[in-house]
């Protein structure tokens, strides 16, 4: 199973985020470089979810937010890493929205249950294969970093 | 101009996001792209030669689709063409 790396600052980000906009989904990009072990996340970047019809359900990136996105993750040196998106009072396993609507392949899709407002379980699915007709979702671990400490004199 | 590719795009044109081109229009520019990077072809285009529909092209900060002449557009070298699949999902079927 292959692993996403991601601050625990990142992390907490994502899933609050998720919280603020129940009942309804909240989306964003993940930034970050590759490395030999996967992708490694530096930073979230929250997006508006356009889909204001029906947005308890469904969500979408509007594209010239993600061209600004894009921009802004080439002036820091990262490069999209992957998107995250909330369900509420729905388990954290892509659907087959999801899956029709990812097309983002080497990129992970991360999804957090958000249950009666508060962060549940966040699941990791990288979109694997190397074209459209062959695309697949794989679970991935995802692996938090905890902040390091710095050990102080007394 | 310059033509942004996104991430799951890079590995077909040598590892690279960014790529310079020397075209008249935005078609012209993608047919220079693909040329030179067959294999991107099938990612963008559809077997009959229509962009694919996931696939939004943004000339600076413009979708190209409501551009007058969309596709047709002339381009300065100082442009910037952005190729962003698009993001969207969530739980209704």
């Amino acid at each position: 199973m292959s692993v996403l790396r991601m601050p625990r600052a990142v992390y907490d980000a994502l899933r609050v985020h998720g919280e603020e906009t129940y009942p309804h989904e909240c989306c964003g990009a993940l930034l970050g470089e590759p490395t030999a072990q996967g992708w490694r996340v530096a930073t979230a970047a929250r997006a508006g979810n356009t889909r204001t019809d029906s947005a308890h359900n469904r969500y979408q990136i509007a594209p010239v937010e993600l061209v600004k996105i894009e921009r802004e993750a080439r002036r820091q040196g990262l490069e999209i890493a992957g998107f995250y998106h909330s369900h509420p009072d729905h388990p954290a396993l892509w659907s087959a929205t999801d899956f029709a609507e990812a097309h983002w392949l080497g990129c992970c899709y991360v999804i957090t249950e958000v249950a009666q407002g508060k962060a549940a379980v966040t699941n990791s699915f990288l979109l694997a294969g190397a074209t459209e007709e062959d695309k697949r979702f794989e679970p991935q671990t995802i692996q938090v970093e905890e902040a390091r400490t710095e050990s102080r004199p007394a | 101009m310059t033509i942004y590719i996104p991430t799951p795009l890079r590995s077909y044109v040598g590892g690279k996001n960014a790529v310079e081109i020397e075209a008249g229009t935005i078609a012209a520019a993608l047919a220079q792209l693909t040329e030179a990077n067959p294999e991107l072809r099938q990612h963008l285009f559809t077997g009959e030669g229509k962009v694919r529909a996931f696939v939004n092209l943004y000339l600076n900060d413009e979708d190209v689709r409501y551009l007058p002449a969309k596709e047709d557009t002339a381009v300065r070298a100082t442009d910037t063409l952005s190729i962003i699949p698009s993001i969207a999902g969530g739980t209704a079927r």
